[in-house]
């Protein structure tokens, strides 16, 4: 469980990234932060690995403070996929890659071995096994830094804006990888603003502006409020959108993904 | 990444930064020539002190103390082996003016990046590829250099990113003995490097795709000129230089430990 209690925090050159912000996540919850550019979205969830320490105020995760431990430590339970493969690929082969933070956290070789097999084999990466990660496409490359965290089975799973630069197929892959992920028993965090992909997902979420939370729900109650999201600078979803419009023929106005709108209309053309 | 913050370029309204850069070029010049002339402590102290007075006028005190904070481990390394190896040359005994020179040694770094520090901080990377301009050396250099000032601060944002990157996945930087530690950075450099060369190539091409070279003859829409705070400045350089060399081949020079 990750608790932030009344945290500010004001980067070195003086930008004041959080201001005041209080959250509690579950074990087990599935959470998108949302927020424009600068909202301070990464500044939230790199409290949550110790990456940052709060200039006021706490973070606990299962209960230990983030100031008394190390980001090696709570890295154990806290794994962190950056926005950028490019800021973590280093080694030789995808195997090596995967092996990194394995060794680090003290496995013995057999353990590695087999935890790195497990995660090429759930991110579809196996015959890549013995490639230089610097041959692999972006995609590919995001995966592999996927897998690099995954490894070690961290408890929570925190991905900094995992649907940039991906097409429409590899996002629908990794959808349905993070429900998987989270229909597991994971705490799976994701900081994005790609409303589309969280509408499909209907996480609970949280929305960020100017270093606060703005609000704090589940995802049909933050998505299907105009007002709330303009505030955060977001756009309703497509979706939303059409069924807003048409509330005055007696449309749901809380529709936010495609199989529930798709349910709806057809029954409204069976009934007619 | 503090060390960079203290050689990033700030623009702020003051008489250093409006100087021309080729003439504070010469006092950093100046400064480094009479720094390798003295190996003794109170000319080096002295040398120190005689520039404070430009870092308050350049009201640039504070990312200049940033400086030379960053520059603090590399200083302690130089005290650290001068003083190992006058240890071993004085056959195996330290007396006071061997801790002397150690300090000298590490006050005449010191002053350098004192001199480089206060360039850096007051020269936009415009202005100093301007004056590379019209020394006349050819566009192509300028043009590499002043790119290659100006990825110096993304470069270390970058850095930092890395390094964020791998310690969550559970890298200790500050973990094993000390060649352990230098490798604890191969998975911070390696990225780097990468993504340094990737930048470079996206430069190049976007460089090739406006047409970068052209036209032959470049105008510039400032032309440098040199003003009175300029000559003045000259003049103080020329002084520090005339002084010092006079001294160095003249005066005998006093010292605390004799």
């Amino acid at each position: 469980m990750i608790r932030v209690n009344q945290v500010s925090f004001t980067y070195p050159n003086g930008t004041e990234a959080l201001r005041d912000v209080s959250i509690n996540i579950q074990d087990g919850e599935f959470l998108a932060v949302m927020g424009q550019n600068g909202a301070g979205k990464t500044t939230l969830v790199k409290l949550f690995n110790g990456l940052l320490k709060p200039s006021s105020g706490e973070v606990l995760v299962d209960n230990v403070d983030t100031k008394e431990t190390s980001v090696a430590k709570l890295a154990r339970s806290v794994g962190f996929v950056f926005q950028n493969p490019d800021s973590q690929l280093f080694c030789e082969t995808v195997e090596e890659e995967i092996s990194f933070a394995l060794r680090n956290f003290g496995f013995d070789d057999l353990k590695v071995k087999k935890r790195v097999t497990w995660a090429l084999n759930l991110l579809g990466l196996t015959e890549y096994r013995a490639t230089s990660p610097f041959m692999l496409s972006g995609g590919e490359r995001k995966r592999v830094a996927l897998a690099s965290v995954l490894a070690w089975d961290p408890k929570v799973v925190v991905m900094d804006e995992p649907t940039i630069g991906q097409d429409h197929r590899q996002k629908e892959r990794l959808r349905q990888f993070i429900i998987q992920l989270n229909s597991q028993g994971k705490t799976v965090v994701i900081v994005t603003h790609d409303v589309e992909f969280v509408a499909e997902c209907a996480p609970r979420i949280i929305l960020m502006s100017s270093g606060r939370i703005v609000a704090d729900g589940t995802g049909k109650e933050i998505l299907t409020d105009p007002t709330t999201l303009t505030k955060a600078s977001i756009v309703v979803p497509q979706i939303t959108q059409i069924f807003l419009g048409l509330s005055d023929l007696g449309f749901p106005s809380d529709v936010i993904d495609l199989l529930s709108a798709k349910e709806i209309i057809s029954e409204r053309l069976i009934s007619r | 990444m503090s060390f960079f913050d203290g050689l990033k370029f700030r623009r702020v309204d003051s008489a250093v930064h409006l100087m021309d850069p080729r003439v504070k070029f010469f006092y950093v010049l100046a400064i480094f020539v009479i720094a390798i002339l003295f190996h003794e402590l109170i000319p080096l102290i002295i040398l120190f002190l005689v520039q404070i007075p430009l870092v308050i006028l350049a009201r640039v005190k504070r990312e200049w103390l940033r400086s030379l904070r960053g520059a603090a481990f590399l200083a302690t390394v130089i005290f650290g082996t001068n003083l190992l190896f006058r240890f071993i040359y004085g056959g195996y005994s330290l007396i006071p003016s061997d801790v002397e020179h150690a300090s000298a040694m590490t006050l005449r770094f010191l002053v350098l990046v004192e001199s480089f520090s206060i360039f850096f901080l007051t020269t936009s990377p415009d202005h100093l590829g301007l004056a590379l301009e019209q020394s006349h050396i050819p566009y192509e250099f300028c043009f590499a250099f002043t790119t290659a000032v100006r990825f110096v601060p993304v470069l270390a944002e970058e850095a930092q990113t890395i390094m964020d990157a791998q310690k969550a996945r559970g890298l200790e930087l500050e973990k094993g003995n000390f060649l352990k530690r230098i490798r604890n950075y191969i998975p911070i450099l390696i990225p780097l490097i990468i993504s340094a060369i990737r930048r470079s190539l996206e430069l190049a091409e976007a460089m090739e795709s406006r047409a970068w070279g052209a036209i032959q003859k470049r105008t510039n829409l400032y032309v440098l000129g040199l003003k009175a705070t300029d000559y003045s400045m000259i003049l103080i350089s020329s002084l520090i230089l005339v002084i010092g060399v006079y001294i160095r081949f003249s005066i005998s020079i006093p010292s605390f430990s004799t």
